[in-house]
């Protein structure tokens, strides 16, 4: 493998586990409720932008992600209670509009908070590369690959094994059905919301030290993240970071090797070519009709 | 009498009459120039209406489809010296056929993943765009000269504003027609339309393109109004921004269109006063209205005053 490659690779998993990241998020809220929430960049931003926040008021690192992570999630709950739920019932597209304008307002929000310009979240621990066979690696890449992985073992513990994760994979099976075992529906939603926004704020913080972050930061890296959980299959959520992975490297590698210019346009040129073929994903189920 | 009542007579009839009068209360070229946004805005969304209201469909990329229009023309009459209005006419019939050739493949996803597709779709188009700045000028838009013939803003006004009239009257007859029939079946259930034998692939093929022709006229006779185009013309916000304008006046109702188109073009001008609070102001009425008017504010309006009537 030339040293080149190897250099793609780090960098396309990097970005890729967090569009992962960001898919899963996708995957979740998809699932419980059924609703592509557009706002899912958003709490990536407000992750990175918040962790920013924070530390500016002199909270050590820690004390300032965890803070980060409380208030996006706190934003999560506050869409499912105050904007999705009272809108129950309405239709898909109407409640697509409704997340569509939730991201315009933590947008706005953001940018009459932290004006327009980028902020830097400091690496977690330095920033020398570390040399592996010729290519570099920036420590902050382990963190996030690291965090993911950690992150994935914990979700997939989490939805087998606690009667919280039973229930949420049990409502997005048949809403109604888990109704009538007792499954508290409406929390399952508020509970999925915060859920995906502390994992859209976590893979905002994981990446910002290498990326930077501003206001809209989070549209590209939601809307990346939205082709990986379509990618892997919607509502498939170890899809959804198949996905992510598959994106990122994929993205890395043409931009490193073909065409630099087009490389935002190589996720969505991936999942045209994926949905041609494959209407539902690459490891979605496909789906028959009932009439 | 009869007739006047209903929305297809008497619906074009108030649009005519408030067209008519409008420029009386506009005092400058500002409001003349919101009024003529308006009228473009509406059109598209009429187009886009007949996809998503009434074909059920999705299209998060109908922004790349006025791009195309308004690129096609600046290339065509200011690169290659064509007359603008063969330019037009050349960049409706290839945008035409692209969405004909890509709706096939498209059409077939359905709820989530046609949304990603036409998403995608439109992205593409616009980084596209973008970055072939030898022909478009890149992030910096590119200068167009105007149609010869009209050169005054009211005449602009007249252009535009009939034009709004034909796409309403247009849109109502197909809506009324055994295609529009059709469509409704398709967006009821595909399936059973499909059980009764209607060629559910052609209709949603037909209705997409027709779709994007609309787009493609408006943004060509845009860039010759403006005389200028950059690429957010065909940018995810401006094709978010088209279907919010439909889904806020009413999905499957052309006036709707027309009313989302107007408010959600006014709106931003009534809140810049707001300065940096603008955009946060925009979103929280645009969640509001949708939490509390689902069914945008033409259908919620009618539907109150049938049961006024009723009682």
């Amino acid at each position: 493998m030339s040293a080149e490659f190897l250099q793609f690779l780090f960098s396309g998993v990097t970005l890729g586990a967090t569009y992962g990241l960001v898919g899963l998020g996708f995957s979740i809220i998809y699932n419980a409720s059924h609703v592509i929430n557009f706002a899912q960049g958003e709490f990536v931003m407000m992750g990175g932008m918040g962790t920013v926040f924070f530390l500016g008021l002199g909270l050590p690192m820690p004390v300032a992600i965890l803070a980060a992570i409380a208030l996006t999630t706190l934003f999560g709950f506050g869409l499912e209670r105050f904007a999705i739920a009272p809108a129950r019932g309405a239709n898909v597209v109407t409640l697509i509009i409704i997340t569509i304008g939730a991201s315009i307002v933590m947008r706005g929000l953001a940018q009459v908070i932290w004006g327009k310009e980028f902020h830097a979240v400091p690496p977690f621990s330095g920033d020398d590369p570390i040399t592996i066979g010729g290519a570099t690696i920036l420590p902050q890449s382990l963190w996030v690959l690291g965090i993911t992985v950690l992150l994935v073992i914990a979700l997939r513990f989490f939805f087998e094994k606690t009667i919280m994760g039973k229930a949420i994979i049990a409502t997005s099976l048949n809403r109604d059905a888990a109704m009538l075992m007792g499954i508290n529906v409406r929390f399952v939603l508020f509970i999925s919301f915060g859920l995906s926004a502390a994992l859209g704020a976590i893979a905002g913080i994981l990446i910002s030290p290498i990326t930077l972050t501003n206001f809209e930061a989070g549209i590209m890296l939601g809307l990346k993240g939205f082709c990986a959980a379509i990618l892997g299959g919607l509502g498939n959520g170890m899809g959804a970071v198949a996905g992510g992975l598959i994106v990122g490297i994929a993205e890395a590698m043409g931009a490193g090797y073909l065409i630099s210019e087009y490389k935002d346009a190589i996720a969505f040129v991936l999942i045209l070519l994926v949905l041609f073929f494959k209407p539902s994903g690459l490891f979605g189920k496909t789906g028959t009709e009932r009439v | 009498m009869e007739k006047l009542k209903s929305p297809r007579t008497g619906g074009i009839l108030v649009l005519c009459a408030i067209i008519a009068i409008l420029p009386a209360f506009l005092s400058n070229a500002f409001q003349l120039e919101i009024a003529i946004l308006i009228f473009f805005n509406a059109i598209v969304c009429i187009g886009l209406n007949l996809l998503i209201g009434y074909g059920g469909q999705i299209s998060l990329g109908h922004g790349a489809f006025v791009g195309l229009g308004a690129y096609g023309s600046a290339i065509l009459s200011m690169g290659q010296g064509w007359d603008p209005l063969l330019a037009m006419v050349i960049a409706a019939t290839f945008t035409g056929a692209l969405a004909f050739v890509i709706a096939r493949p498209i059409l077939k996803l359905k709820g989530h993943y046609l949304a990603m597709a036409t998403l995608g779709m439109g992205i593409i188009i616009s980084i596209v765009i973008n970055t072939e700045d030898q022909f478009t000028g890149g992030p910096d838009g590119m200068y167009v000269d105007g149609l010869s013939f009209v050169t005054k803003q009211i005449h602009w006004y007249w252009l535009i504003g009939g034009l709004l009239v034909f796409s309403v009257w247009a849109s109502l007859n197909l809506i009324h027609s055994p295609i529009g029939r059709a469509l409704r079946a398709v967006h009821g259930s595909e399936v059973a339309a499909e059980v009764v034998g209607v060629d559910t692939t052609r209709f949603k093929v037909m209705i997409f393109v027709v779709s994007a022709v609309f787009a493609s006229v408006v943004g060509s006779l845009g860039v010759y109004y403006s005389n200028f185009v950059t690429p957010n013309i065909a940018g995810f916000f401006h094709s978010i921004e088209l279907v919010v304008m439909v889904v806020f006046g009413g999905m499957a109702s052309t006036f709707g269109a027309v009313v989302g188109a107007a408010i959600l073009t006014t709106l931003p001008q009534f809140l810049t006063f707001l300065h940096d609070y603008e955009h946060l102001v925009f979103g929280l009425i645009l969640m509001l209205t949708m939490i509390y008017l689902p069914k945008g504010l033409v259908p919620t309006i009618a539907a109150f005053f049938k049961k006024g009537n009723k009682s």
